[in-house]
């Protein structure tokens, strides 16, 4: 029995049939490596997935530090949003920075009772007497949904009352089926009323928009840092330390960079539509990943010069590190990992781990959609459900005045053949036969296939870290690094295997059998000599 | 840190910023992890669970284990009785627990699941158990959640066969796995028979021993819930998580109960202590009079540092009043006292402790949010800050030291294993605020001023 069968074996046959078209065994099934995926979780089954209001507030719109964000509804969904993703944010001279800060409704009975839209005026009025923010988002949650308050009504009472910037996002945690309907809401509102409407001077030719960088731990300063070091200006990052100045000039730049594909694509598409700018899948975590979307990037721009920068700086950086990287090299090859987390992290972090001589055994999403594992030629073939038709699609037109190409429509259809632009392979290429996939790994999955695979690391998220510490094997979070980091670019990969060397080597291991467990008994008792 | 906090007073009608409370589920899933074999359940969609989960894992560092009914549109207009339905069908087979305890969430009081009778509708299987409660979070907070769950495993499962068990039934209160041993550990010590219900230690403080366990060891058993029908009386410990339980069990069992303060300090754990022995008339063993003869040695010995120092503290009610009513007895004065869950009896129970100890200038606010404890501060200043994790940008943004106490604390370890109650949590707690007052002198003392002995 593979891996796989011992893991479905305990199942009824209706959940068997719905799990087992969420996981692959790679290279080895007739289903030609396709894998079932954001569909609806089975309810009792303890999955590790949140909701449309954590992939809309938490992910897409929580690290964007000028907007006041007032989460419409009870408390608790606001409360747990609060601080509690690590999205690193600085104070800039000129720029509001609210990250410190959790803002509610904080809705009563009588406000589910009788409507809540009153109350949140209110609360927007008495936000701007204390506050005097630029702009001021609203959040809606479950109950704010069935009782049929129209946000998007107070939003534009608060624009017309105020003369600031109020954008309302419906993302109450129902919809859809994991964060993934939450990012989609927020990228359509962030395109509709923030992207487009800035005219900032742009200095250099070699411009780029950073999309899906959340700034996790410092991950997109990292990033930043090198990119400036070659020679390209960063336009906007969204939205790790973002400000709504940046995301207003993301249209300027002449390359949308995306790191996380999921929770951004719909931008890095809607932006090229309208304003001609192509975008390029990146991954800026391992060395090897680091450098070849390094490369990547230089040849969009094809130019003689920033390409012997790059090298030069990809040369610099790599001797800074190679003596560090070496060593822990030799102090994990040949381990093994699994990896379950978000969304592109489960891809991006394998080749940070194959920089150090660990392989992974089995890798998976909480809510990927089908082509974050099996790469987007198979967009064509998703069939939309209930589900997923649920949430808004939004299409764009070209802007006559703004629509830009920087190069030639013909440049830009050789390299979409080449795949090197508007294009994203998936995880499953870049995982070897044998090893595993799965979907929306619940905890029962997890325990066996933990038990079963016996990685040396689990790469996780809070509420699963545990569970493999109590197993005896090391987790680390992968979507706070464990308030570590960065772990992107040369410097981050150093960071990550510091980490993970740790983790690994740590005494406390050793002493998790007590002696007594495996002690022979005390002589001198048996027999009563 | 907090630059937009103003000095000036502000009366918000509608605004929460930076709440002391959050919502009833995690308080209800938190009780539940304190029943052996049993797996929370929260009725709504998964985000909520998700949520919830995170917290407790954050708080505790051990897994906190709980499905959900994982609502999509469709639940939410047509009601979630068959998410439910499926939900148990599947927990039962593939994680089989003795228990399910659900709690609802926001989005399903709001379409107004009636959990009775879907529960009714349910195949429960052969010697299991479904129980629910109903934990909207426009009402209440995680207290509220907490102590709606205990009152519930009580009316469902406890049962009266009019034989008494001999037993106390002991409510402990929103606290950590740390404090209840503490508390059983005087029960224990004063020789009265308990069930303590619910109870996380060797749940949420479980031993690592290389492998994953489902349901650890601790935790009340469901017959223990069962027999609190046939206990002689409750100590429902702490008015705002556990009076619900004791009253509860006396409509039902008719067993009286005894509201109890959090035992925090010395008068309150005296006040535990005399409970226990007008239940089992036992002599009060000379450990216990020694650990309380040690505190208060401690107490006369650290003055000098602690008198008449300023203190904010802030969290949930009952381990508040009884922080307040210890930095009381240490000769503190406690400035401004604050919890984010709404009730009037607390304001009039800190009231009534500042005026036992003749405090005139000092501020209580319930259902108050940490947006306003920080403009009080700014106003007077205090020379300490005593609640959870969430302090912790007041404390650096105004420069006064910290020591957290309470829930939550995601931004340390080890906390949730140590007491705050007994003799024996007072003296952490002596240790904790005597400690991080002297670090500061230390830090702040001229470098001619600076001792090697203090
Ligand atoms: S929806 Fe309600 S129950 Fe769920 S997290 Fe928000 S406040 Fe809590
Ligand atoms: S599922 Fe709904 S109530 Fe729960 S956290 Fe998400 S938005 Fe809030």
């Amino acid at each position: 029995m593979s891996a796989l069968e011992k893991v479905l074996d305990q199942y009824n046959s209706r959940v068997y049939k719905n799990r087992k078209e969420h996981m692959v065994d790679i290279g080895n099934n007739e289903n030609d490596n396709q894998i079932a995926a954001n569909v609806r979780t089975i309810p009792g089954i303890i999955t590790q997935r949140g909701c449309c209001y954590a992939g809309c507030k938490g992910v897409v719109l929580g690290p964007i530090k000028d907007a006041l964000q007032i989460v419409h509804g009870p408390i608790g969904c606001s409360y747990y949003a609060w601080g509690t993703r690590r999205h690193k944010g600085k104070k800039e001279e000129g720029i509001d920075n609210f990250l410190q800060y959790s803002f509610s409704t904080d809705m009563q009975e009588p406000d589910i009772v009788f409507g809540g839209e009153k109350k949140l005026k209110q609360s927007i009025t008495e936000a701007i007497d204390l506050f005097h923010p630029s702009t001021i988002f609203i959040c809606s949650t479950c109950p704010v949904g069935l009782i049929g308050d129209d946000i998007h009504a107070v939003a534009r009472w608060a624009e017309t009352e105020y003369g600031i910037k109020c954008i309302a996002y419906s993302c109450e945690g129902y919809k859809g089926v994991s964060q993934s309907a939450g990012h989609h809401i927020a990228n359509n509102q962030i395109m509709r009323f923030v992207i487009g409407e800035g005219d900032r001077q742009i200095k250099n030719k070699f411009s780029v928009n950073l999309l899906g960088e959340y700034n996790i731990g410092g991950d997109g300063w990292e990033t930043e840092r090198i990119l400036k070091r070659i020679g390209y200006e960063v336009v906007s990052t969204f939205t790790g330390d973002s400000s709504m100045e940046d995301l207003k000039n993301a249209h300027l730049a002449n390359l949308s960079l995306v790191q996380c594909h999921r929770s951004i694509n719909y931008i890095a598409e809607m932006i090229e539509e309208k304003y001609g700018t192509p975008w390029m899948k990146v991954n800026f975590i391992g060395v090897k990943g680091t450098m070849e979307t390094l490369r990547n990037i230089a040849k969009y721009f094809n130019d003689a010069e920033l390409t012997r920068k790059t090298e030069e700086v990809i040369a610099d950086e790599i001797g800074l590190i190679h003596d560090d990287m070496a060593y822990y090299k030799s102090k994990l090859k040949g381990k093994t990992a699994a990896i379950y987390v978000g969304g592109s992290r489960s891809h991006h972090y394998q080749f940070l781990l194959h920089d150090l001589g660990v392989n992974t055994v089995l890798a998976g999403y909480e809510f990927g959609h089908r082509d974050e594992y099996e790469g987007r030629e198979v967009l064509p073939f998703i069939k939309p459900d209930a589900d997923s038709k649920n949430i808004e699609s939004i299409t764009v037109e070209p802007d006559k005045e703004k629509y830009h190409l920087y190069l030639s429509e013909e440049e830009i259809g050789k390299l979409k053949e080449e795949k090197l632009i508007d294009y994203y392979g998936g995880l499953i290429k870049d995982m070897p036969d044998g090893t595993y996939m799965v979907d929306d790994l619940n905890h029962y999955e997890t325990e066996e296939f933990l038990k079963v695979l016996k990685p040396d690391i689990f790469f996780s998220g809070i509420k699963d870290k545990f569970i493999a510490q109590k197993s005896g094997i090391l987790s680390r979070q992968l979507h706070s690094y464990d308030y570590s980091g960065p772990y992107a670019g040369f410097r981050g990969a150093v960071n990550f295997a510091r980490d993970v060397t740790m983790g690994i080597y740590t005494p406390a291991w050793s002493f998790v059998k007590a002696p007594w467990k495996t002690a022979p008994i005390l002589e001198g008792t048996l027999g009563g000599e | 840190m907090l630059d937009y906090t103003k000095k000036e007073p502000y009366e918000r009608t509608a605004l929460r910023v930076n709440p002391a409370k959050t919502c009833q589920p995690v308080g209800a899933m938190y009780a539940a992890l304190g029943v052996h074999e049993c797996l929370p359940h929260s009725h709504g969609s998964q985000g909520c669970c998700a949520f919830h989960r995170m917290f407790l894992t954050r708080h505790f560092k051990d897994p906190a284990m709980a499905a959900s009914s994982s609502f999509t549109e469709g639940a939410s207009v047509f009601g979630g009785g068959s998410n439910l339905r499926t939900a148990a069908k599947n927990i039962f087979e593939i994680y089989n627990p003795k228990i399910i305890a659900v709690h609802t969430t926001c989005l399903s009081e709001t379409i107004g699941d009636d959990l009775n009778e879907i529960i009714k509708s349910i195949d429960i299987p052969e010697g299991k158990f479904i129980v629910h409660t109903n934990t909207p979070s426009y009402k209440g907070s995680h207290i509220t959640g907490f102590s709606n769950m205990v009152g519930s495993f009580i009316s469902y499962l406890s049962v009266k066969t009019g034989k008494s068990n001999g037993k106390t039934a002991l409510i402990p209160g929103f606290v950590n796995p740390g404090d209840m041993r503490e508390m059983k550990k005087i029960a224990r010590q004063m020789k009265v028979p308990f069930t303590m219900l619910p109870d996380t230690s060797g749940v949420m403080d479980s031993p690592m021993t290389g492998k994953f366990e489902m349901y650890p060891k601790g935790g009340t058993t469901v017959e223990e819930v069962i027999e609190l029908g046939d206990c002689d009386q409750t100590l429902a410990i702490g008015k705002f998580s556990s009076e619900w339980g004791g009253q509860t069990l006396q409509k039902k069992c008719d067993v009286p109960y005894k509201l109890l303060s959090m035992p925090i300090g010395i008068t309150q754990t005296d006040n535990f202590v005399m409970a226990l022995q007008s239940i089992s008339k036992a002599e009060v063993p000379y450990e216990l009079e020694e650990e309380r003869g040690q505190l208060v040695d401690i107490l006369i010995d650290i003055h000098p540092y602690t008198y008449n120092k300023k203190v904010a503290i802030y969290g949930d009610p009952d381990t508040v009043i009884g922080l307040t009513e210890f930095v009381l007895e240490m000769g503190m004065i406690p400035k401004y006292v604050l919890t984010g869950t709404p009730g009037e009896a607390f304001e009039n129970e800190v009231k009534g402790l500042f005026e036992k100890y003749g405090m005139k200038d000092c501020q209580v606010k319930a259902y108050g949010d940490l947006y306003e404890l920080h403009q009080w501060i700014k106003n007077e200043g205090v020379d300490l800050l005593i609640g959870g994790t969430h302090g912790k940008h007041i404390a650096r943004a105004e420069d006064i030291p910290f020591i957290r106490a309470g829930f939550p604390i995601i931004d340390r370890y080890v906390h949730s294993y140590m007491p705050l109650v007994g003799y024996k949590g007072g003296m952490r707690l002596a240790e904790l605020i005597t400690n991080a007052l002297m670090d500061r002198q230390d830090r702040d003392s001229l470098e001619e001023d600076f001792e090697m002995v203090m």
